[in-house]
């Protein structure tokens, strides 16, 4: 009986005895939630245009968030060194279409991941070579980037505190996500790439340049990167540990579809918000830590109903 | 043509081959220092590596190595990885290294039951298995200047004496947030005792090695608990990570303590102005004044034959290299003078770990005096129980908020003696000592 009261109404009056403390819970959901959607993102931009599973997301935020700040520290004013850094994630989609992409269209989908796997290894040996295993701080404040946090009282004497990085990397990718909907329904290059994703074939009997759609792609996927890197790096520090972070994006990917950026968006914040309530109110009654598998029960809770993913497509194929 | 090349092979083959060993004359001694620049780990890893590098060089070029012996030494990368660490640790076997520093308490976990078949003394300085420090039970393996248990047991005296006396702790909530792996939870066992002993609650934020950057969920259970201190047993990323957290929940950091790894300058400089009040345990001084350090600076970083920049000789994680470079140097000129021989092997450095006796003259010898607390090593004590003090960040470097203090040696050398017992009966047949107890 006990054990049924610790399940299904202590940590119901938990939330209600302590709403303050339940309002920062479902907070810091919803901000990991946004963070791993903008991951989440990366890997359904590749994935929609090119089918492939992009290993090397993760490197890709650490990677672009390194080279931020390695150029800052090489005297270059922080808004020059994000310019560069853009530039730099730009080159890194050309390489990738030109010596990873091309040489390897029409081989099989596995075929591909593993050469996004290479493309990881590459990035991680090429990183530490340039700018050492050392994690560095973001520059934050140089990049007008609000620091501090403000605090508000709820109830009698309970606080929720908002940190301003917090609320600024929401803000930024609500804006990414906008941007990138218009670039993607409304411009001829995501409509193109809309072919693409359909129908390899199709979109190059139309005249759509295959290798030209992966470019922007990639691009997109290392601006993306860039915007993680930052928020993420802002948060902890860029290190190549946050690396691993970017596998937080799996469930959010089994959850929303690997073809969907409204599924990203909103199967990051299911995912980001779920596993904080489950380990915060949940988590104690089997000593904690159950967050790293928790994202994935949702995602499978979510997959018996809908297997496609909330907004994946459902692929029918009649035999 | 068919032979010339063939012969030319075999000449590769060869030169090739003897590239693999690592040239030794006759004057000198192979150390193989596994050491982690590149990983998850690196932000430790580099400056330890440094340290212990910039020393043992430091001794080559100025005194020529160690009573004329040279160190010929060589990193092995492990990426804190125990498969690699285990892999370095075959490498530095087949290449005869006088001693192996797994800087892993994974790795040391593997590599102890390979010690004393392969011979070969595990330096494991300040980590790795506290029961280790029985060297009745565990010849070859050292862990100077304390364990991990003997930190426990001080960070709660610490606590116990701004309390105004352990008896005061009865009805108190410590948390221990922690790396989830061996080194994390090395010193649960002592701390589980010492919560029953004097009555205070113990409430463990266990953080996965994946989720060293994504700590929010366990900041936000230690805002809910409450607890009156935070104990922290981390390492990399998760350090900074944890005192980014905890300043962002507001949690008083002056009560928030680290162990001794949890204590680089990169660690605390991320909470930024507000992870002032910072504290962690230190067995070794902060800072590059001693005369040793002057003569780092000269023979090795002004020189460019270090890897290290200058602003680092002296931090935190540096100078714990440096420390544990200076023992095995110790143990060797110690090992020398025992067995008679210049060029020493790994079982004769064991006898000089074992007798690795350091004390406030040697210290001013050597250049580093006031460096750590007069150090001794014996047959039966591996760790050589020292003192150990409380650093505190102001807020830009670390600062010395406590006398040197010991560890509580009367409630951890028993439970050290029963681990090891313990650790004896779950790894049977452990082979008994056989070697002399050689003072």
């Amino acid at each position: 009986m006990d054990i049924l009261y610790a399940i299904l109404v202590d940590p119901f009056v938990q939330m209600v005895e302590l709403p303050d403390f339940f309002l920062q819970v479902l907070w810091e959901g919803f901000v990991a939630g946004v963070l791993y959607a903008l991951i989440a993102l990366g890997f359904v931009l590749i994935y929609k245009a090119s089918g492939v599973f992009n290993f090397a997301q993760g490197i890709m935020v650490v990677f672009a968030g390194l080279t931020l700040v390695g150029l800052h520290e090489k005297g270059v004013p922080a808004y020059l060194a994000l310019i560069l850094t853009i530039g730099v994630m730009g080159l890194l989609a050309l390489a990738v279409e030109r010596f990873v992409m091309r040489p390897l269209v029409n081989q099989p989908d596995i075929i591909l991941l593993m050469s996004t796997i290479g493309l990881t290894y590459f990035l991680v040996g090429f990183g530490e070579f340039v700018f050492g295993g050392e994690p560095k701080q973001m520059i934050t404040t140089e990049l007008g980037l609000p620091t501090g946090s403000t605090a508000f009282e709820i109830g009698d004497g309970g606080l929720l505190i908002l940190q301003h990085i917090d609320i600024a990397a929401a803000v930024i990718a609500i804006i990414m996500v906008a941007v990138l909907a218009v670039f993607f329904n409304k411009t001829r290059i995501g409509r193109a790439l809309r072919a693409v994703a359909d129908d390899h074939q199709a979109a190059l009997s139309v005249g759509i340049s295959l290798n030209q759609i992966w470019a922007i792609v990639w691009f997109a996927a290392g601006i993306v990167a860039l915007t993680t890197g930052i928020m993420w790096g802002a948060r902890s520090d860029v290190s190549f540990a946050l690396e691993i972070i970017a596998f937080k994006a799996l469930p959010v990917l089994i959850l929303g579809g690997f073809t969907s950026i409204p599924g990203a968006i909103v199967g990051g914040l299911i995912i980001g918000v779920g596993e904080k309530i489950g380990e915060i109110y949940w988590g104690p009654l089997v000593g904690g830590g159950i967050e790293s598998w928790l994202a994935y029960m949702i995602a499978l809770i979510f997959l018996l109903f809908r297997p496609q993913g909330l907004f994946g497509e459902r692929i029918i194929e009649r035999v | 043509m068919r032979l010339h090349t063939l012969t030319a092979g075999a000449f590769a083959l060869a030169l090739t081959a003897g590239a693999a060993l690592p040239v030794q004359a006759e004057d000198s001694v192979y150390i193989q220092l596994p050491t982690y620049r590149t990983g998850p780990f690196a932000g430790s890893g580099i400056h330890i590596a440094n340290g212990m590098s910039d020393y043992l060089k430091m001794l080559n070029e100025r005194d020529g190595g160690i009573n004329g012996v040279k160190l010929t030494i060589e990193e092995c990368e492990t990426g804190y990885d125990t498969q690699k660490g285990v892999e370095c640790y075959e490498q530095a076997k087949a290449k005869g290294t006088l001693v192996f520093n797994p800087w892993s308490t994974g790795i040391t976990l593997q590599v102890i039951p390979k010690a004393s078949v392969d011979k070969i003394p595990v330096l494991s300085m300040a980590y790795g298995l506290s029961a280790a420090s029985d060297g009745e039970t565990f010849p070859w393996v050292f862990n100077p200047p304390m364990t991990y248990w003997d930190g426990a047991s001080g960070v709660i005296k610490y606590i116990g004496e701004q309390e105004g006396g352990l008896d005061k702790l009865a009805g108190k909530k410590i948390g221990y947030i922690f790396l989830d792996a061996g080194y994390g939870r090395e010193p649960i066992p002592l701390l589980e005792n010492l919560a029953k002993e004097y009555g205070f609650e113990m409430v463990q934020y266990p953080v996965p090695g994946k989720e060293m950057q994504n700590q929010a969920s366990q900041w936000l259970n230690v805002r809910r608990d409450k607890p009156d201190y935070m104990v922290m047993w981390g390492w990399g990323a998760m350090n900074p990570t944890a005192v980014k957290e905890a300043t962002k929940i507001r949690y008083p950091m002056d009560k928030f303590i680290g162990v001794w790894w949890a204590g680089g300058e990169d660690d605390a400089r991320a909470g930024g102005a507000e992870a002032k009040g910072y504290k962690t345990l230190n067995f070794n001084l902060v800072g590059a004044d001693l005369p040793a350090f002057e003569d780092i600076r000269k023979h090795v970083v002004d020189a460019g034959k270090s890897q290290t920049a200058p602003a680092n000789v002296g931090e935190n994680l540096y100078n714990r290299g440096v420390l544990n470079a200076m023992l095995m140097s110790e143990a060797i000129r110690i090992a020398q003078e025992k067995t008679g021989k210049t060029v020493i092997t790994s079982e004769d450095m064991r006898i000089g770990l074992e007798n690795l006796v350091i004390d406030e003259a040697r210290l001013e010898a050597i250049g580093l005096p006031g460096f750590i607390a007069p150090l001794n090593v014996t047959c039966a004590n591996h760790s050589g129980t020292t003192k150990m003090y409380i650093s505190e960040w102001d807020g830009e470097k670390w600062v010395k908020a406590s006398d040197w203090f010991e560890p509580m040696t009367d409630k951890v050398a028993p439970l050290l003696v029963s681990a090891a017992e313990e650790y004896k009966a779950s790894n049977a047949p452990w082979p008994a000592r056989s070697e002399p107890c050689a003072n």
